[in-house]
Parts: structure tokens; C-alpha cells; sequence
């Protein structure tokens, strides 16, 4: 039996959106207020979904304990009150939702070994959030 | 089509333990959910079913009915039971989120007869879900 299991988790960070190939006024254009040059900040929600068997023995598709303890280290720790603008991750991508979503997704895709990583999806503020699937499509088709 | 979810409640405890497992091995893999007395949770259960919308009635599926199966197949069987000692498949089946995902499709599938059943989603905590789309 196939399931999914998701877990939520909060970070703050900042970030200022600016691409440095567009002009000063493109990037005001584009980007309006998120361009301000101090950055500004975020209480994100980050949801990991993780895919696979139910195991047996456990119940479980993973254990929760090894998925908080990964996250914990490898993207709470990185990214938690952090300016994200400063990151190497960010250094050549303007740190958009978008962009820290898929760099999320890329983490656990490379790294999480306990189950699949199905998707990441994260909310910027209570009014907008972005999901990240690996590019494919977010539900099991009919 | 057109996919419709309703949402119930329900208040349960539940312990981990698989008794072929050591009790050091029980207290490695479970933690805190090993403790045999149990503990518990507020759940919420969101019940999803698709089909085609009805032209006369504008429904997928009669609310009223769906309420009516979801209470009596699954809120009556669980909620304020410790699900361990009082419900019937948790006997020796540990009853995790996903298991409980799976189990509530089987109850409530064959229950279904205009829309199908699209998803189960057990929230175990606000922030901790499991899903069950019927996959093996």
C-alpha cells in the first residue's frame, strides 16, 4: 500500500528579489516592493511530502523521526534566519518562493534516503504558496 | 470531474508497538509513542470523492449522505476509542496516520455508490497528514 505522509515546519528568513541582468528600473518594474535594497523577511511554512510503502512491520512510510531530524539539519538549519540572498545557493537565482522551493525539493530529492521525496510546497505569507514536484504532475492521474 | 471533500473530526489514542520487535527495539523506532498506556490526538479526516455533477440534483454526491456513511463506518467506530484495544483491525495492525489513511478507505470504498473515492487525508496534528489515494 502506497502512501503519503506530510509534515510541516516554520522558518523565517529574508531575501531581496533582484536579477542582476535587468536594469534598476526593470528591476522596480518587476519586482516593486520585494526589490527594496535592505531585503525583508518572511515567516515561511515549509510541507514536505514523502512517498512509499506502508512498511509492515512499523507502519510507517518513513520513520517521522529520521524526516525531522534531516530536515532539522540539512534545510531548517540552512535556511532559518538566514538572509537567503547571501547563500551560495543563491549567488546566480534570484531567491524567489519559487526558486527555494525547487532548492528544497533538490535537497531532500539528493539526500533523503529513508522514503521518496513526492513534493515540497511552501507558503510565503497566508496568501500565496508554491508547490514543487520534481516538474511532474501533483496528483496520481484518474 | 469534479472532486468534493468533506471534513470530520474525531478524538482517539493509539500506542506503537510491534511485539516482534525487542522492547529496546520498540523504544528505538517509536520513542515516545512506544508508551503502552497510549496518548492521543485530535484528528481530522477529510474524506475526497469525485464523479460527474448530477444534472438534475447539481451534486456529485448528497452531502447529507456522505455525513451519514463517513459518521456511521468511521467517527462512531473511533472517535473517543483507544484505537489498539478497541478497534477491531488495529489489533495487529500498528495504528499509525497511514495506516489509519489506508484502513478508512477500505471502510468507506465499498460504502460509495454514485462518486468514487479520491482521497483519504488523516491529519494526526495540524502539522502532520497522511494520504491514501487506494494505490497497492
Amino acid at each position: 500500500m502506497k502512501a503519503y505522509l506530510t509534515r510541516r515546519y516554520r522558518f523565517s528568513a529574508s531575501h531581496r528579489l533582484h536579477c542582476a541582468d535587468m536594469s534598476e528600473e526593470e528591476n522596480q518594474v518587476v519586482y516593486g516592493k520585494c526589490n527594496n535594497s535592505y531585503g525583508h523577511g518572511h515567516n515561511y511554512f515549509l510541507e514536505v511530502t514523502v512517498a512509499g510503502q506502508v512498511d509492515p512491520r512499523t507502519g510507517m512510510v518513513c520513520n517521522l523521526a529520521d524526516l525531522d531530524a534531516f530536515v532539522r539539519k540539512n534545510i531548517l538549519k540552512r535556511f532559518d534566519h538566514e538572509n537567503l540572498n547571501t547563500l551560495p545557493e543563491f549567488s546566480a537565482i534570484v531567491p524567489t518562493t519559487e526558486n527555494l522551493c525547487v532548492e528544497v525539493y533538490e535537497i531532500l530529492k539528493r539526500e533523503f534516503r529513508h522514503a521518496e521525496t513526492e513534493k515540497v510546497r511552501m507558503e510565503e505569507t497566508m496568501l500565496n504558496s508554491f508547490e514543487y514536484a520534481g516538474g511532474r504532475e501533483l496528483r496520481p492521474q484518474d | 470531474m469534479v472532486y468534493l471533500t468533506r471534513k470530520a473530526e474525531f478524538s482517539a489514542s493509539h500506542y506503537y508497538n510491534n511485539p516482534e520487535f525487542t522492547p529496546e527495539e520498540n523504544q528505538r523506532i517509536f520513542g515516545k509513542c512506544n508508551n503502552p498506556h497510549g496518548h492521543g490526538h485530535n484528528y481530522t479526516l477529510e474524506v475526497t470523492v469525485k464523479g460527474e455533477i448530477d444534472p438534475r440534483s447539481g451534486f456529485v454526491v448528497d452531502l447529507k449522505e456522505l455525513k451519514e456513511i463517513m459518521n456511521r463506518e468511521v467517527i462512531e467506530v473511533v472517535d473517543h476509542r483507544y484505537l489498539n484495544k478497541e478497534v477491531a483491525e488495529f489489533e495487529d495492525l500498528i495504528p499509525t496516520t497511514e495506516n489509519l489513511a489506508v484502513t478508512i478507505w477500505k471502510w468507506l470504498d465499498p460504502r460509495l455508490s454514485v462518486a468514487r473515492l479520491h482521497r483519504i487525508r488523516v491529519y494526526e496534528t495540524p502539522d502532520l497528514f497522511a494520504d491514501y489515494y487506494g494505490e497497492p
